[in-house]
């Protein structure tokens, strides 16, 4: 007996972890990852088994709690969007040498076509380098199953296992069948190998060796994976790659397995050298489709590009080069490669309208976000050049018309150490925005450096008590953020509070100008609940 | 069966709570669903859609090729022309008739309209006006599914289930409400199709 939910990759994925023994979900929230930890946390399960659920301040703590679980021999996973693991890195690529104890999954959740994001990195190159296995889920039904086939990998193989999600299977809906007796929780239980957990020269230089070792076996794993297939073809005139999701975009395009071309679906990562290079011995030419970068062409070409076939991609231009995929993607690159193909008929695209305009995303009516850009405009139009250094979260929209009040965003705090540099530079004024969530994340130790020498800065924390952007998770920072301020040693006169709100409006023009005309670190804290939460809570409250 | 469907809307205008309901009446009748949704930045005001497959055989890709989609359920005019390049021959397209203007340069509505009216197949249909009328405005969305829902190959009365089901929590008054709305507009939509 079995049960069949719909669920997004995301609750998939989560759900599999649930049943199969978990003990800690560790996250930041992050498009499109975020509905990982906020599934767990609203699952019965949760409570009953005293799962840890609480959101952490960033990728990198988060990565290093999880780990630090594992350490104990619990199953643990740490999930985050793409951008995330820039932050995670360090931990993450120290992780492979220390090793795993109890399971351990990395959930990577990246976003082409940037749907909510600065750039479309492929995770597939992190787990590459640091040596580790990765699964790459095609369908909801393998997101739940990955999750207890990955935990189990990890602890047969002592490593961390990467899972790679894209924003099209992390928000899709499907139906999942579910296991109805979950698996009990691990006990405490320590390393056997200890001199590994502590990274030291002399232990890392062994472990290194151990780890390349062992990757044989990673690779022995993927040659005979579940999630891998071989599909037999009788028009050997091409062979197809096809990766994750990518592959219900091929069988959209030949349903019911009409695909007359030998194929291999990989899921699982490294590379299964041996069954790739079955396929390229037995076709003319092989198609690479795969979403996100060409990870597996470039790893199929070489720098020489000279294997026995030709290979066609993203990277000769077959497929495109940027953004997430689609199944005409698929369909139009099959059709230029093997145009003898009759049964890939030309469909009839209706011609699009011309009379459609983009219509962007803006800050919401009653949001404080837009009273802080409001009358910080109108004050920065009383000086030559002034430059706002933005963050990421809603406020970002602030670049956006009608406030076009920003001037750069880069990653997550970069707003604070970015005015400082612009300070160094004798830049005035330099005035960084970033959000409670965002500070707390990453803004704390750049601020930490301002202060250290007094830049010239004016940092304002539009504090809506809320992560906003990616549906209002709690904030690390609520409610301590002028304590933080003031405990990193900006000075208490200069550390301010407002309201953001319009009848505030002759108020926040004043504390603006006064804190910009200050030769020294400034912090604003502009405080007002997201407009979204507030309305929630609201509701929760009749 | 197999019903193909571009859910279209602007950011907050709740097309998701249609693609719930229509996700709940199919698991019901046991049929195989796929369906991409839009999280994150377009959630704040800007365009956003949903494609939602129904279908008795497995479902291979989350998303509608272009020229393939059975049905356009837009909650404004001018989104649902947006997706038009995914409406196959036969396809319908049921869209809401208020228009969304959040952004300076919305084009001229005569011209919206008459665009959506060069196309062979569409319902256009008032849901704030008959919402109010039967209902209550807050339950526009219903009368747009029930517009839509000639064009989908599952039982009325499966759906009724499912919306009585979605929003059971919130009491019967709240039930009876939307399906008062959601009954609305299959009538209307059945009357102006003459399906």
């Amino acid at each position: 007996m079995k049960n069949k939910m719909l669920l997004l990759g995301d609750e998939a994925f989560a759900l599999g972890a649930l049943h199969s023994g978990l003990s800690g979900a560790y996250a930041y929230p992050g498009t499109p990852s975020t509905e990982i930890l906020e599934y767990i946390q609203g699952h019965p399960l949760t409570a009953e088994r005293r799962i840890h659920s609480h959101w952490s301040s960033n990728e990198k703590t988060a990565l290093e709690e999880a780990l630090g679980m594992s350490f104990c021999g619990k199953r643990a996973i740490v999930s985050m969007k793409h951008v995330g693991l820039n932050v995670a890195a360090d931990p993450f690529v120290n992780s492979a040498f220390t090793g795993a104890n109890g399971g351990m999954l990395v959930v990577v959740a990246d976003d082409p076509s940037m749907h909510s994001s600065q750039n479309e990195q492929d995770s597939r190159f992190y787990a590459d380098f640091a040596l580790l296995p990765l699964l790459e889920p095609s369908t909801q039904q393998e997101a739940y199953e990955m999750a207890g086939y990955g935990f189990e990998m990890s602890e047969r193989l002592g490593v961390p296992v990467v899972v790679r999600f894209v924003t099209r299977l992390s928000h899709s809906r499907g139906v999942v069948e579910t296991v109805v007796e979950p698996r009990e929780q691990n006990g405490l239980h320590y390393p056997e190998n200890t001199r590994q957990w502590v990274l030291m020269p002399g232990n890392s230089r062994v472990r290194y060796r151990q780890l390349i070792e062992d990757y044989a076996k990673m690779k022995a794993e993927a040659e005979k994976s579940p999630f891998n297939a071989w599909r037999d073809g009788t028009d050997t005139r091409l062979g197809i790659v096809v990766s994750g999701l990518a592959v219900n975009y091929l069988d959209e395009i030949f349903p019911n397995g009409s695909c007359p071309f030998p194929t291999v679906k990989i899921s699982q990562y490294p590379l299964p050298k041996d069954t790739l290079h079955r396929l390229a011995d037995s076709v003319d030419e092989l198609l690479v489709i795969e979403e996100g970068q060409p990870y597996i062409e470039q790893h199929l070409r070489g720098t020489l590009d000279n294997g026995p076939v030709p290979i066609r991609g993203k990277l000769d231009g077959v497929m495109p080069r940027t953004g997430e995929l689609t199944p005409d993607d698929i369909r139009v690159a099959i059709r230029s490669l093997a145009p003898q193909l009759a049964t890939l008929g030309e469909v009839v695209v209706p011609e699009p309208s011309k009379i459609v305009v983009p219509r962007p995303p803006a800050l919401c009516q009653g949001c404080g976000h837009r009273d802080v850009y409001a009358a910080l405009n109108e004050v920065l139009a009383g000086y030559e050049n002034p430059k706002v250094f933005g963050d990421i979260g809603c406020y970002t929209l602030g670049w956006l018309s009608p406030f076009n009040a920003i001037d750069t965003v880069v990653d997550m705090g970069a707003s604070i150490t970015m005015a400082k540099g612009a300070a160094d530079a004798f830049q005035h004024p330099a005035v960084a925005i970033i959000g409670d969530s965002t500070f707390t994340h990453s803004g704390m130790t750049g601020l930490l450096d301002a202060i250290n020498e007094n830049s010239p800065i004016t940092v304002i924390i539009s504090d809506n008590l809320t992560t906003g952007m990616t549906g209002g998770q709690d904030s690390q920072g609520t409610g301590k953020l002028e304590d933080i301020c003031r405990g990193l040693g900006a000075d208490p006169a200069h550390v301010r509070t407002i309201d953001s709100h319009p009848r505030n409006h002759a108020d926040l023009m004043a504390l603006f100008k006064e804190e910009i005309d200050y030769q020294g670190v400034s912090v604003i804290v502009a405080r007002r609940e997201c407009i979204q939460t507030a309305r929630r809570h609201a509701k929760q409250k009749k | 069966m197999k019903t193909d469907i571009v859910l279209a809307g602007v950011g907050g205008q709740g097309i998701l709570s249609i693609a719930t309901i229509l996700g709940t009446a199919a698991l019901a009748g046991n049929l195989y669903i796929k369906q991409a949704e839009v999280h994150g930045m377009s959630q704040r005001g800007g365009d956003v859609q949903s494609n939602l497959r129904l279908s008795s055989n497995p479902i291979a890709s989350d998303l509608i090729p272009r020229g393939a989609a059975d049905l356009i359920i837009s909650l404004e005019p001018m989104e649902a022309l947006r997706y038009v390049s995914y409406l196959a021959p036969s396809g319908w397209i049921v869209t809401n008739t208020t228009p969304f203007v959040n952004i300076p340069n919305y084009p001229e509505l005569d011209a919206v309209m008459d665009e959506l009216k060069r196309h062979p197949n569409v319902v256009s249909i008032d849901v704030d006006a008959i919402a109010k009328e039967v209902a209550s405005a807050r339950a526009s969305n219903m009368v747009l599914l029930g517009a839509a829902s000639p064009f989908i190959e599952i039982d009325a009365k499966a759906i009724e289930e499912a919306i009585a089901a979605i929003f059971g929590a919130k009491g019967a008054d709240i039930v009876e409400m939307n399906i008062k709305a959601f009954r609305a507009g299959r009538d209307y939509a059945l009357r102006s199709s003459a399906k």
